[in-house]
């Protein structure tokens, strides 16, 4: 279980342009289901994924993952967690330009300390379960947008985590390269992960696989079912 | 294990994102290098000039005595060292002719010397590579040479020493002692000043006074002394090479300064990737240490090699002449290889390890904020 008590985002406090993202937000997500923020632009939805994966603190409340506090922990700790724990798919899948798919995918497990053997076996895995396999030299500039997608879904599985953080990952795809990241997503799902999308494609919040679909709006939860 | 992987890791890493930004750092190795070459090149000359010297001047005698007069070195009578031979401590004393002769057709000084014995004969010579290369008239293997009563001398040459020994030969001409004599008009019973020998080296400076009390005009001129001239002039003239250098190694700094801690907009986003992807701090500072360590251990071997090639390979034709010392004959001759490694030492450690850590920095400044406000300003 994910749990969020009270949390608050303020960027630049104390200044001038000081900013509320997230505010006093609580919340529980079970563990293996797929869940869905849904809200517009500008709602909150991605400071809020930021903050379950460890990758941005709350300005205020604490956050317990699988019944453990890490809102307070040191950098050092939250970055292991939030590379044993999480896996990310961003918005434009920010894959490192000038490199391959395949070390791409390997990126994230270089600090653990893996043998590159081992490593790249385990990465080209990944690309064979995702059908990018025959890619995996290439470099990621000449892949099209649903290659791409799929090296970064292969990226975020790398790290084996427990949770999989999808920040609108569809809003570059068509229609059907969505369905086709939906189809992924509850296949991983089937496999025991637990699935975290931010997203106001209706696509991802309408689908009868999604377990819970949360509607956030000005940093504030309006409304679930 | 898992340590050496990681280490591994990011090696590979850095040097997937080095030849990504092939333009930048080529640029930088290019110029870094040639910094180090330069300075090494210098080092290198500087060293193995030194320690050339050096090995001559083990040749040398322990002491020179030369008469004084009127504060400038005049000719000696043999006399004089009659009695020196009486103090005790001497084993042996030379009077020697040498000097220098002016060709005004070959704008050059020639370094004379008699030999004894001289197995050559009168009116023969034996010179230094250079001679007949620079003398031009010289034509049927003959010296002319003016002599101080006016006359002209033909000098046969009947040996030209071998090019090793041109750093002090390249311009001497060897003649006996009568044809010295009868070159520079000479009386019988003077030298140009004697030669002392002493059983032992810490008596030296105890003989050296004792000879000036008997003969207070002279002036005796240890070989410590002359050792310590040489290693004098060569450390002003490569002192003198390094400033004139500072700027360009100034204008290194600067350059180093700016494209080390200059990241381009590229890089930062890859640094907040990373971190994202669970990279910490300290594994995105340790990726741009390795960067900036391979980029100046490239330049610091290649540079250190090219400068090696230069002065010992090439004879560092590039400042000899200034190192060498201003003379119309340039001795062409191969160094010895003699390497200080404490000063390598003090070159890498002014050269790779300031630029590792600068490398560091900007990575460091940008690696400390939250993963998430990096990706925010993609």
């Amino acid at each position: 279980m994910i749990t969020l008590a009270n949390i608050s985002k303020t960027f630049n406090a104390g200044k001038q342009n000081e900013f509320t993202a997230v505010k006093d937000i609580t919340l529980s997500i079970a563990m293996n289901t797929i869940t869905v923020l849904k809200g517009p632009s500008g709602s909150g939805k991605t400071t809020l994924l930021s903050i379950i994966g460890c990758m941005a603190r709350p300005s205020a409340g604490r956050i317990t993952v699988q019944g453990r506090e890490i809102s307070s922990l040191p950098e050092r700790f939250l970055t292991e967690i939030r590379r044993n724990m999480f896996g990310f798919i961003f918005q434009n899948f920010n894959l490192i330009k000038g490199v391959t798919v395949l070390e791409n995918v390997m990126f994230p497990a270089f600090p653990v300390g893996i043998g590159h053997a081992e490593l790249q076996e385990h990465a080209m895995r990944l690309l064979e379960k995702l059908k990018i396999a025959p890619k995996a030299r290439q470099n990621v500039e000449s892949l099209s947008g649903g290659e791409q997608q799929r090296t970064a879904i292969a990226r975020a599985l790398i790290n084996k985590p427990a949770v999989i953080i999808a920040d609108e990952p569809t809003a570059h795809l068509d229609t059907e390269l969505s369905r086709e990241f939906l189809n992924v997503m509850i296949g991983l799902h089937e496999e025991g992960k637990t699935i975290l999308i931010a997203s106001h494609d209706p696509l991802m919040a309408e689908s009868e696989n999604t377990h819970r679909v949360i509607e956030v709006r000005d940093g504030q939860i309006t409304g679930e079912h | 294990m898992k340590w050496i992987e990681r280490q591994r890791n990011f090696i590979d890493f850095t040097l997937s994102s080095l030849s990504r930004r092939k333009g930048k750092n080529a640029t930088l190795v290019l110029v870094y290098t040639l910094l180090v070459f330069i300075i090494s090149s210098v080092i290198f000359f500087t060293q193995a000039i030194r320690r050339e010297a050096e090995a001559l001047l083990q040749n040398a005698p322990d002491m020179v005595l030369q008469r004084m007069v009127a504060g400038r070195h005049d000719l000696i009578p043999l006399s004089y060292g009659e009695k020196i031979k009486t103090i005790r401590g001497v084993t042996s004393v030379q009077g020697r002719l040498w000097g220098y002769y002016y060709h005004p057709s070959a704008h050059s000084n020639y370094t004379v010397m008699a030999a004894e014995p001289f197995a050559s004969g009168d009116g023969a010579a034996e010179v230094g590579s250079g001679v007949p290369k620079t003398w031009q008239t010289a034509a049927d293997n003959l010296l002319y040479m003016k002599a101080a009563d006016g006359t002209v001398l033909g000098l046969r040459m009947v040996k030209v020493f071998s090019e090793a020994s041109d750093l002090i030969a390249a311009d001497l001409i060897v003649v006996s002692r009568a044809t010295f004599k009868k070159l520079f008009g000479i009386a019988d019973g003077q030298a140009t000043d004697l030669a002392v020998e002493i059983g032992n080296q810490k008596e030296a400076a105890t003989i050296a006074l004792k000879m000036v009390q008997l003969y207070p005009d002279t002036r005796p001129i240890l070989r410590d002394e002359i050792k310590r001239t040489y290693a004098a002039i060569f450390d002003w003239r490569s002192g003198y090479i390094i400033v004139l250098l500072s700027g360009s190694v100034l204008a290194f700094i600067i350059f180093a300064w700016d494209k080390a801690t200059g990241l381009s907009a590229e890089e930062k986003i890859e640094i907040g990737i990373l971190k994202a992807l669970g990279w910490e701090t300290s594994d995105v500072l340790l990726m741009k240490f390795w960067e900036g360590t391979v980029i100046s251990l490239t330049s610091f071997l290649l540079g250190v090699i090219a400068g090696y090639s230069h002065v010992f390979f090439a004879s560092a034709p590039l400042f000899a002449h200034a190192l060498k010392g201003w003379s119309v004959l340039y001795p062409a001759f191969k160094l010895t290889p003699a390497v200080n490694a404490y000063q390598i030492a003090i070159l890498f450690f002014f050269t790779v390890v300031p630029y590792a850590i600068i490398t560091i920095i900007p990575a460091w400044r940008m690696s400390v904020t939250e993963p998430d406000a990096v990706m925010r300003q993609i």
